[in-house]
């Protein structure tokens, strides 16, 4: 009796784990099928043109450019564009969510601030191309709208609940004894926040950027709409440009499948993989040590 | 001491504004989608099927198939696994280096942009496995990207059962699937079941996994089998924005946003009222 | 002392938590059919001994052990030991009552459905006995199927004393059972205890000496996680041997 039950225990267990394991070996299908795809690339093309080629042409008639610097300064330009709209804001409203706001407004703003998480990239796309983008063109005077510029707002809204929200999980779940002891020495609210919380919660928050940094990486649709998607080489935000994902999604329905192309798409799928692994992983780091500070 | 105070009331007020921005951000979406795409929405748009030559003789129907039905194929790939692998996780897995792996292969899996989970789809679905751009296909490759969604909301709404109930359970010497099935499980099916309501819900809005795996602007038909391709709202409306000659692409385009961003919301609201009630029925 | 049953005989027990020892060698026997308290100030290590008497520890994973515990001649850390079995026979009470969110009659019911007891009507009767016993029974008989939340937290307590009760254990072990509860409920407990001493042996954790002379045949007291002195309550009450013993009790008696 005791050895029916423990073994239909073991086989309840074993059952469970090996359907987890999924997760992890859908993790390594990915990366194996991005490297054996991609690496191929690097048999015709030296990793030297690709990284650090200005010009990214593969369909030039007699001699195919395969340079993705261009590309890889749009993804992160508007990466970083839209971290410098993110952040300020995000970090602003948390702060407010947190230590400020009474809690009733707190919890009608915060699912709204979800709301914002919800909408589809491709939605945002368009309120770019047919809103954001013409008033962008008049404000400066340009001929387009579709830039840089353009796609940093539309990331950085996307990017900001992301910010928001985990920031302000940091914050609230600062020990009250830290505000306590800081008012009962007569100090006014902000230098409360100032001195004590932002300092302690900034592995939290750091770990935030973090993850709105990978966010911006991997953003595709909206800025394939509104980034202009020339590939010349930017110079200014006012640029043109094409991240490395608006690339991967133009260029993959008409290249054919095999090819020398179709191999250099995958290779630069394997940069982005890796590029949102590291951030990834830079951001655990970052978080184990603020959940092993204050139990997070 | 004036100083700080007046410093105080400059930050505070900033920060504020920034708050509100956002909220002033998200209602804007909402009422230019609603303004400039109800226009659109009749009987017609929503129950035709796509004409193609002239688009304002049709309607998305089809399209609004083709993304249910890609919201059930992806249920039915990643909820089931999802689950058992959050038990997994929360109830079963001792703390080693297998653990620590997979928890560390779905955090890594959240973050991958879709494109590549789109060329990934392409790889191994279509291509290696000889799917073709079809539903299947698709469902699969947007299935591995809920995935991660998945799990997490289940692992925190195992997570909010209480240990004292599993301590109670296990004292009186009940084993711990037995702990697990009468204890654990029937207090966090609900929070289970809206997180993955919610996680298909973020699936159906996205477009870049599913480009290359089947989706298609215009089919005449309604898909009639997995084999089959189909086309889908996001797709739909990204090719209306930016590659579509007619006149009314625009319009045609608003609506169809709006009608994505309204079965979404009509999601997210069936949550919100059901969690809303659940939690009132709580009792701990 | 008396030449009693001794019903557990915990020998040499050593235990560490992440590499910190919480008990040193602890020898310790306990008599059946007694209550016997564990007494000592805060982070003494007396829960933790009495959560290895049923292998609850077992639970935390960065734990390990050292030593046996005897119980009816076999040691409980054998490899081969049965752990749920041992806590069908091993009942515990814990600190904050912890009622399932079900009606007050499944709660009850729960460790004979989890043994697969199906007669319904079998059911019926140890659920009605075990809240007897419990002093339970009368507040509760006509509401057997409402929530177990709902009853105060005295009420509660003892529902999860009637529902260890249900499956009969040879031994009780109480986590400082009262210390969530108002004089009243804990009086209740008390003279529940005492009745129940007759039938099983029983092993109460407290920090409250005043209870531990009250109702405890013997007391053991334990400081940093070692037996300064154990023998019977009135003579360790009245008469303790060792200075530290002594400090403790008039510390608090004052």
């Amino acid at each position: 009796m005791q050895n029916h039950r423990k073994l239909k225990e073991k086989l309840i267990e074993i059952f469970f784990s090996a359907i987890s394991i999924i997760a992890l070996l859908i993790l390594i299908g990915i990366f194996v099928f991005l490297f054996i795809t991609g690496i191929k690339t690097f048999t015709q093309i030296s990793p030297a043109e690709f990284f650090l080629g200005t010009e990214w042409n593969p369909t030039a008639y007699g001699e195919p450019k395969w340079g993705i610097l261009s590309l890889v300064i749009g993804t992160l330009m508007v990466t970083f564009g839209s971290l410098v709209i993110a952040i300020p804001l995000g970090l602003a409203s948390a702060v407010y969510l947190s230590e400020i706001a009474r809690p009733k407004i707190r919890e009608t703003i915060k699912p709204i601030i979800e709301m914002i998480a919800g909408i589809p990239s491709v939605v945002l796309g368009l309120i770019g191309i047919l809103f954001l983008s013409p008033l962008i063109a008049k404000v400066f005077g340009l001929s387009s709208g579709l830039n840089a510029l353009t796609s940093s707002i539309i990331v950085g809204i996307m990017v900001l609940p992301t910010i928001i929200s985990i920031s302000e999980d940091v914050l609230t779940s600062l020990p009250n004894e830290f505000r306590e002891a800081s008012l009962a020495l007569g100090a006014t609210k902000w230098q409360m926040i100032r001195m004590i919380l932002l300092p302690a919660a900034l592995s939290g928050i750091l770990a935030a950027m973090m993850l709105g940094l990978g966010r911006a990486v991997g953003e595709t649709m909206a800025v394939l709409m509104v980034a202009g998607n020339s590939i010349a080489m930017p110079f200014s935000f006012f640029d043109s440009v094409r991240p490395m994902t608006a690339n991967i999604a133009i260029e993959i329905k008409e290249v054919v499948k095999g090819s020398l192309h179709y191999e250099a798409l995958f290779a630069i799928g394997l940069v982005l993989f890796v590029m949102t692994f590291i951030v990834n992983f830079i951001s655990d780091i970052i978080i184990e040590k603020q959940v092993r500070k204050y139990k997070w | 001491m004036v100083n700080e105070h007046v410093k105080q009331n400059v930050y505070f007020i900033l920060f504020r504004i920034a708050t509100f921005l956002s909220i002033v951000v998200l209602l804007f979406i909402l009422l230019f989608i609603f303004k400039e795409g109800v226009g659109v929405i009749d009987i017609k748009f929503l129950t035709s099927m796509w004409s193609h030559r002239d688009i304002t003789q049709g309607g998305i129907f089809p399209a609004i198939i083709g993304t249910i039905f890609l919201a059930i194929g992806v249920s039915i790939i990643s909820i089931p696994i999802g689950i058992c692998t959050a038990i997994y996780l929360n109830e079963y897995a001792k703390e080693n280096l297998l653990t620590r792996t997979i928890k560390l292969a779905i955090r890594n899996l959240a973050g991958v942009p879709s494109i590549v989970y789109g060329i990934f789809g392409l790889a191994f679905f279509v291509l290696f496995l000889k799917l073709g751009g079809s539903l299947i296909a698709a469902s699969l490759t947007l299935g591995f990207m809920t995935l991660p969604w998945i799990i997490t909301a289940s692992e925190e709404a195992l997570k909010a059962v209480p240990l004292s109930f599993r301590e109670g359970s296990y004292a009186l010497g009940a084993t711990k699937w037995q702990t697990v099935r009468k204890n654990v499980l029937p207090h966090s099916f609900s929070g289970m079941l809206t997180g993955s309501i919610l996680g298909i819900s973020r699936a159906m809005g996205e477009t870049a996994p599913i480009i290359m795996v089947g989706a298609t602007f215009f089919m005449g038909y309604l898909p009639t089998s997995p084999f089959d391709k189909f086309m889908a709202l996001p797709y739909h409306l990204f090719i209306l924005a930016t590659q579509h000659s007619s006149p009314y692409a625009r319009e045609y385009a608003l609506g169809t946003a709006l009608v994505l961003i309204a079965l979404i919301f009509m999601f997210n609201f069936g949550v919100f009222v059901l969690r809303y009630k659940l939690r009132r029925k709580k009792e701990w | 002392m008396e030449k009693n049953n001794v019903k557990i005989s915990i020998e040499d027990l050593n235990f560490w938590y992440n590499s910190k020892q919480i008990l040193f060698n602890i020898d310790l026997k306990l008599y059946s059919k007694k209550i016997t308290a564990l007494i000592g100030p805060s982070g003494c290590g007396k829960s933790t001994l009495l959560r290895c008497i049923n292998r609850m520890n077992d639970l935390i994973p960065i734990s390990k052990f050292d030593g046996k515990i005897f119980y009816n001649n076999e040691d409980i850390y054998e490899k081969n030991t049965d752990v749920i079995e041992l806590r069908k026979k091993v009942g515990m009470v814990f600190q904050k009552p912890n009622p399932f969110p079900m009606s007050i009659f499944d709660n009850v019911a729960y460790g004979l459905r989890i043994q697969n007891m199906t007669d319904k009507n079998k059911i019926k009767q140890i659920v009605k006995e075990s809240l007897e016993k419990a002093d339970l029974w009368e507040e509760v008989k006509d509401r057997l199927n409402l929530s177990a939340f709902r009853l105060s937290g005295g009420q509660q307590q003892r529902l999860c004393i009637a529902r260890s009760l249900a499956i009969n254990p040879e031994i009780i072990l109480l986590d400082e059972p009262c210390s969530a509860l108002d004089p009243l409920a804990t009086a209740k407990i008390e003279s529940l205890l005492r009745k129940l001493k007759d039938e099983r042996t029983i092993i109460i954790v407290t920090h409250n000496m005043h209870q531990a002379k009250r109702i405890s045949d013997y007391t053991c007291y334990l400081l940093n996680g070692k037996v300064i002195e154990y023998s019977g309550t009135a003579e360790m009450f009245d008469n303790p041997k060792n200075k530290l013993t002594k400090d403790y009790i008039q510390g608090v008696f004052g």
